[in-house]
């Protein structure tokens, strides 16, 4: 019993303290809101985690383009958990930040937190990753990429590449984290894109997690089973990096005897892309840094913005990737 | 014809023949092998090649397991030490030096043998529960891996260093004669020395083998720091393979491949008994199902649907009750220790 009065004083201590905090802040912000007359805008950004480079080079864009703006940023990392960004975006609503920013870590379960956000009437702009809310209005814009336009870039590369040939082209693709979004759009972008010739035939297609060694692991048994393999088209670069590995272990020539395409451009993929052993990449771009910090102004001021902002995003050839690694970011 | 059925090793046996006939049916050259550019090439090389990592871990873990414990953390130890070996060449002013190589070689298997030596601490010294005590460092060691790397790829481009886990020795890989090393070290010990009679002493009765005068402290510490060693290896392996070190990534799930492993092999999770030979066919049966998944095509969607069915087949007929109520056997039964392994293992599925 006496246990339990300890603990409960303790716990009221720590509740006070945590109050304090809070009304600090909150007073804090409601004047620099109060000043928004003077530019001084605060954001508070859910960030998924630290789980890939990519993801790195997000989280930097996206604090160095909030100081470059002027923004005042509350940046939270939610290590891949949805629960840990529900709790960052419920303490952004009580600190009344100007406006909410966050990639959803998964689809759904965000009606209610995003109603408060409603309620207490801050903007909410999401990033990268969408959700699948019926009611849109709980979210002003979502900025990110359009994997499915990504998957066709992809496919309308490999019909260009091909465009005077007649002989039939085996294609052999691998795929990302089996059900994850990027990875059913670049699929369908890219089937959709060589859907309209007969010659493509896609005569493998595995999983390979995104992840280097699955792409090696994979294409070495793509390679046992298929002699003919003429285009492999990975969802991200990592994989194609392993599967570089596994077409040179089997005496080909990757780029040459085996065409590849990938998708991401990260700086290792950049890299094999201007050596030649990567013909294509469709970028994917980080840095929605930029871009966020203006759709944040113009939501605070009060300006329409389209519901959905896509990433400023391009192609590369080994040329371009030549020319753009020297002052390549990530 | 029927000591042959009985033996303990038996059902893995054919589960694994049954697995390559598949793959020969689908793909008629699987099992050719050939030489190219001075090496030997072909699936049955690949399945060895890419199960290597396993089938260390797995051997590490049997051991663990005789004690009647489990360590969850080896997934961690296999990112920490790709990790900590590629940061340290990526940092050479020379990436093919051979001392400098091993040196970050030595590094990560020091590394390696200081966590699992906290595992086996936590464990006998202070009496935490295996499952929990190595949930520790599975949390903690990839936050670990990714505080190494910076949460970035660390890519490395040593031709010394790809010698471990993607080159080849004798027209081998490698990685082979690695796996073969350390197995056949890991069977001196602990069959032909008195070692693994006191780890399964240890697994049968702690309390009584201590007793008995059989330092269990100390050989618990011991064996797990070895299975962390076991696990640092195949961490080099698995990063050495692709030049490259993910700490989110690497050995992601590898915990529960090997303890698959473990089990399909008939080694009993309760621990006092282990085959050694089991964990080695055991991993071989994952690896070539792996394989088998990749060269007959099955969609991604339905893979881990497949998996699960045929560990679920090996499990049950490896079962001597299950064995027996189905095929109506009257003959002799097993001694009744491996039955509670084998119904336990159909949970385990990956």
């Amino acid at each position: 019993m006496i246990v339990f009065k300890r603990m409960s004083a303790l716990l009221l201590a720590g509740v006070t303290i945590m109050a304090a905090a809070g009304c600090g802040s909150g007073g804090d912000t409601t004047a620099s809101a109060g000043g928004a007359d003077d530019g001084k805008i605060t954001m508070g950004f859910a960030q998924v985690g630290a789980e890939s480079g990519w993801r790195t080079a997000n989280t930097k864009s996206i604090q160095e383009s909030a100081k470059a703006a002027g923004i005042e940023l509350k940046f939270s990392d939610a290590q891949q958990k949805q629960e840990n960004q529900i709790k960052a975006i419920r303490s952004y609503i009580q600190q009344k930040v100007d406006v909410i920013a966050f990639s959803p870590v998964v689809e759904s379960g965000w009606d209610n937190v995003l109603k408060e956000a409603q309620t207490a009437k801050i903007p909410v702009i999401l990033t990268d990753r969408a959700v699948d809310s019926a009611d849109t209005s709980l979210y002003k814009t979502f900025l990110g990429s359009d994997f499915v336009e990504e998957g066709r870039k992809a496919g309308k590369w490999l019909v260009e590449e091909y465009k005077d040939s007649t002989d039939t082209v085996n294609i052999v693709e691998l795929q990302g984290t089996t059900g994850s979004a990027p990875a059913n759009d670049r699929k369908a972008g890219f089937a959709e894109v060589i859907g309209a010739e007969s010659k493509f035939k896609v005569i493998a297609s595995q999983t390979g997690d995104f992840t280097r060694a699955k792409g090696k692991e994979v294409m070495e048994a793509f390679l046992k089973s298929n002699p003919d393999i003429d285009v492999l088209y990975a969802h991200n670069d990592d994989m194609g990096l392993g599967a570089i590995e596994a077409i040179e272990g089997a005496g080909k020539v990757p780029g040459k005897d085996i065409k590849i395409i990938t998708v991401d451009a990260v700086k290792d993929g950049m890299q094999a892309l201007a050596d030649g052993k990567i013909n294509f990449i469709v970028e994917c771009s980080p840095i929605l840094g930029p871009q966020l910090m203006d759709l944040a102004k113009k939501v605070v001021a009060g300006e329409q913005v389209p519901a959905r902002v896509l990433t400023e995003e391009t192609t590369f050839t080994p040329e371009q990737a030549k020319a753009a690694l020297p002052t390549r970011p990530y | 014809m029927t000591a042959l059925v009985r033996h303990r090793l038996f059902w893995p046996a054919a589960v694994l023949l049954l697995l390559l006939a598949a793959n020969v049916a689908f793909t008629p050259g699987f099992l050719s092998i050939e030489m190219k550019d001075g090496h030997l090439y072909g699936s049955l090389i690949d399945i060895f090649r890419f199960g290597a990592p396993l089938i260390l871990v797995a051997i590490g873990m049997t051991l663990v397991i005789a004690t009647g414990g489990i360590d969850l953390s080896v997934g961690s130890v296999v990112a920490i030490s790709g990790a900590l070996a590629c940061l340290h060449i990526s940092g050479l002013p020379d990436q093919n030096d051979v001392g400098g190589v091993l040196t970050a070689v030595g590094l990560a298997l020091g590394l390696a043998l200081v966590l699992g030596a906290w595992n086996g601490f936590l464990v006998a010294g202070i009496g935490i529960q295996p499952i929990i005590a190595t949930l520790i460092i599975m949390v903690a060691g990839r936050g670990l891996a990714q505080l190494i790397t910076d949460g970035q790829i660390v890519t490395v481009n040593s031709a010394s260093y790809k010698l471990i886990g993607g080159g080849y020795w004798l027209t081998l890989p490698f990685s082979i004669l690695i796996v073969l090393a350390v197995l056949a070290l890991t069977a001196f010990l602990t069959r032909r020395l008195a070692l693994g009679m006191l780890v399964e002493s240890i697994g049968g009765n702690a309390t009584a083998s201590r007793l008995a005068g059989i330092r269990s402290r100390g050989l618990t510490v011991a064996v797990y720091a070895f299975c962390a060693l076991c696990a640092g290896i195949a961490g080099l392996m698995i990063s050495s393979n692709v030049s490259s070190a993910d700490g989110n990534n690497a050995g992601l799930w590898i915990e529960l491949d090997a303890i698959l492993a473990v089990v399909i092999g008939g080694t009993s999770l309760m621990g006092g008994r282990f085959s050694l030979g089991g964990t080695v066919l055991g991993a071989l049966v994952i690896q070539t199902l792996t394989t088998t998944i990749y060269s007959i095509g099955i969609p991604p969607e339905t893979t881990l649907l497949f998996k699960a069915l045929v560990v679920t087949v090996v499990c049950l007929v490896q079962s001597p009750a299950f064995r027996e109520k189905v095929f109506q056997r009257r003959g002799r039964r097993r001694p009744a220790a491996p039955q509670a392994t084998d119904d336990e293992k159909v949970e385990v599925p990956a």
